[in-house]
């Protein structure tokens, strides 16, 4: 008897989802009443048996919960925005030298100061946030799509393919990164998509260890065993159960590799490998005003306090993420 | 009873213990399941039962010996050869709690076997099947959505059996279902079990270190101690006439709440089991047997069939006196 009732609840509720588009075009025709009447059922329903989780129910979720989380994606949001709007956004001229203003303090002209070259540091700041937002994430995503991958088919398969894949992260890890960035991008060239693979290969290796950890441990799970009673497919386990129970590390890892991510390329500009001047990136940035630190401090403090807002909006974010995305969060 | 469904010839199963060194978890057991019979595996912690239970499903492959399933040998196919055994073969886990993928809700759980066996052609068709099982096992169908640790214990036991049913086996190992669940839980699961049992004509190898749970729900029971089996036979014949020395102990270590039935006869074991790593020769049991003597030192007693089909690993068997354990 309870499973007609819920079997029926559901078929209403299906049909109800399906009715949802025509309803809105109904509603334009003047009948609103009945409108508001499916949508008050519909919500009766919703109660009844929940609902399966979708990509808006968790930002629903994200945004009632977690207000911090989503002030970051906010933060997050305005920085990309005005990387991309960044010539409407000033008048100043990111290249131009100006001798003449040299080392300005900030000043209603230049609202962050000048710096040795005489350039406007918004404007700077603002092109620059092009670049390094940029190798912040991209490099960090691919690196760490392979190193999950690797590392969850050398965990679960282990044997030669795991010695395989393991002995070269080694290789990677033993290598100091940043000379190992130096040889690559030495072998690639300089430009921006040569500087996303160096950096996505230097950071696979600890990626691709981490995660083989876990699966190490997951796979003796004994929801793993069930899974292989069921008759499960090897890839199936790997991508249903295994890559979504190590979730929670995946997401810690990407707030910490994208900061990462971000100096790593100002070390390589700094080195001159990464962007070239008069091309600005906030790493670039820092590193230029090092000589002035005692008498013209802003020239590098305004990078880096745009460098920590990102990283720290980028941890919030992820934070939130981790726990909208933890079952034992839901209610 | 009708034809056998699984067999177990002379399966053995060791395990690496560091150096040189082996756990002998399971040593030539044989073993036959009937179908649609529950048959109770009762020993105590460690003696091999767990281990017993996998090889029986496959989930481990023995080191030695043979595994039927009906009639078929299917010690040496690949996996993917044994995939259409898989599905006849399920396991219910003693912990619900470790057993249910805590990310999956419970339509993602209960559809896993339909979707791996290609049940079910659309969505609706699933959803439908999944609630069809709830209903099956007493979940009701408005939880739909909920996650693994927003039920009790013996709801989470349902959620495990259902996905046992989903596949459409013909036998369940049922991997000690009720240990981990307090009293009157483990009676409605029992219940459960036997319910089930009668309408979808299904067969249990009902694992347990629980005389009483094993004697309530079994048809015949095997006693297993160390890796080998003592005795076989139906639960009556095997309580109320135990022919191994040590079924006898066991029945002996029953608690029965009644006053009366206070005596001093009651023989219990003295000692420790001996190490599994390195087992006493011949019958494993003489160390602690009050009737051992040198052949049970030198020889390995073979199961032989004291009548009607009451078997016993003994070389000296106790005979029909009258059981010890009312």
């Amino acid at each position: 008897m309870v499973s007609d009732r819920s079997r029926k609840i559901v078929r209403e509720y299906e049909e109800q989802q399906k009715n949802a588009v025509a309803g809105m075009n109904a509603s334009s025709d003047g009948s609103a009443l009945a409108g508001k009447d499916a949508k008050e059922r519909e919500e009766e329903l919703k109660r009844e048996i929940g609902e399966a989780e979708t990509f808006f129910t968790l930002m629903r979720r994200l945004v009632r919960e977690n207000k911090l989380a989503v002030f970051s994606a906010a933060v997050i949001l305005l920085f990309i925005l005005a990387a991309v709007f960044a010539p409407l956004l000033t008048p100043y001229s990111f290249s131009d030298m100006d001798l003449m203003n040299r080392l300005c303090a900030p000043s209603s002209a230049h609202l962050f100061g000048t710096d040795a070259a005489g350039r406007d540091i918004l404007t700077r700041l603002l092109y620059g946030s092009r670049v390094s937002l940029l190798t912040g994430v991209v490099p960090t995503i691919m690196s760490m799509l392979g190193g999950a991958l690797l590392g969850v088919i050398a965990g679960y398969l282990q044997g030669i393919v795991d010695a395989v894949i393991m002995r070269i992260a080694d290789v990677v890890l033993a290598f100091p990164s940043m000379l190992l960035a130096m040889v690559i991008v030495y072998m690639l060239g300089d430009g921006l998509v040569n500087i996303f693979l160096t950096l996505a290969l230097v950071n696979w290796a600890s990626v691709a260890r981490i995660v083989r950890a876990q699966t190490l441990a997951l796979k003796e799970t004994e929801y793993v065993e069930a899974a292989r009673v069921i008759g499960v497919s090897r890839t199936r386990i790997m991508f249903r159960h295994l890559l979504p129970n190590c979730l929670p590390t995946l997401i810690v890892l990407f707030t910490l590799n994208v900061p990462s991510a971000i100096l790593t390329e100002s070390s390589l500009s700094f080195l001159g490998l990464g962007v070239q001047p008069p091309n600005a990136s906030w790493g670039l940035m820092v590193n230029e005003g090092r000589q002035y630190l005692y008498n013209a401090p802003w020239v590098s403090l305004v990078p880096s306090i745009a460098i920590m807002l990102i990283v720290l909006a980028f941890n919030f974010l992820g934070d939130g993420l981790r726990d909208v995305l933890d079952p034992y969060q839901k209610k | 009873m009708s034809g056998v469904l699984l067999e177990a010839r002379n399966l053995t199963k060791e395990f690496p213990a560091g150096r040189k060194k082996k756990v002998h978890a399971v040593s030539d057991v044989s073993l036959q399941v009937f179908q649609g019979e529950t048959l109770g595996l009762v020993g105590e912690s460690g003696c091999g039962k767990s281990t017993l239970g996998r090889l029986m499903i496959r989930l481990l492959r023995p080191d030695s010996g043979a595994l039927l399933v009906g009639g078929d040998d299917v010690t040496h196919l690949s996996e993917k050869e044994f995939r259409k055994y898989r599905r006849q073969l399920q396991l219910i886990f003693q912990d619900p709690y470790a057993s249910l993928d805590p990310r999956l809700n419970v339509r993602d759980l209960i559809a896993e076997p339909l979707r791996t066996n290609h049940t079910c052609r659309t969505k609706e068709e699933l959803t439908q099947r999944v609630l069809a099982l709830m209903e099956d096992v007493g979940i009701p169908g408005e939880y739909l959505y909920r996650y693994p640790h927003q039920f009790s214990g013996g709801q989470r036991q349902r959620i495990g059996i259902a996905r046992a049913l989903a596949a459409d086996p013909e036998l369940i190992v049922c991997d000690e279902p009720v240990s981990a669940l307090d009293v009157p839980v483990q009676n409605q699961i029992l219940n459960l079990l036997k319910k089930l049992q009668k309408s979808r004509g299904l067969t249990y190898l009902f694992i347990s270190h629980d005389l009483s749970v094993v004697r309530h729900i079994s048809d015949r029971v095997c006693i297993m101690f160390l890796g080998t089996l003592c005795e076989t036979g139906r639960v009556d014949d095997v309580y109320q006439n135990p022919q191994h020395p040590y079924t006898r102990y066991l029945m002996n270590a029953i608690l029965v709440p009644d006053p009366h039935h206070r005596t001093d006869r009651i023989e219990l074991l003295s000692g420790e089991i001996p190490s599994a790593v390195d087992p006493p020769s011949g019958c494993r049991f003489h160390t602690r047997c009050p009737y051992a003597d040198d052949r049970c030192r030198r020889e390995a007693p073979k199961m032989t069939d004291a009548g009607d089909g009451h078997l016993t690993a003994c070389h000296y068997p106790l005979g029909n006196r009258p059981g010890d354990h009312s």
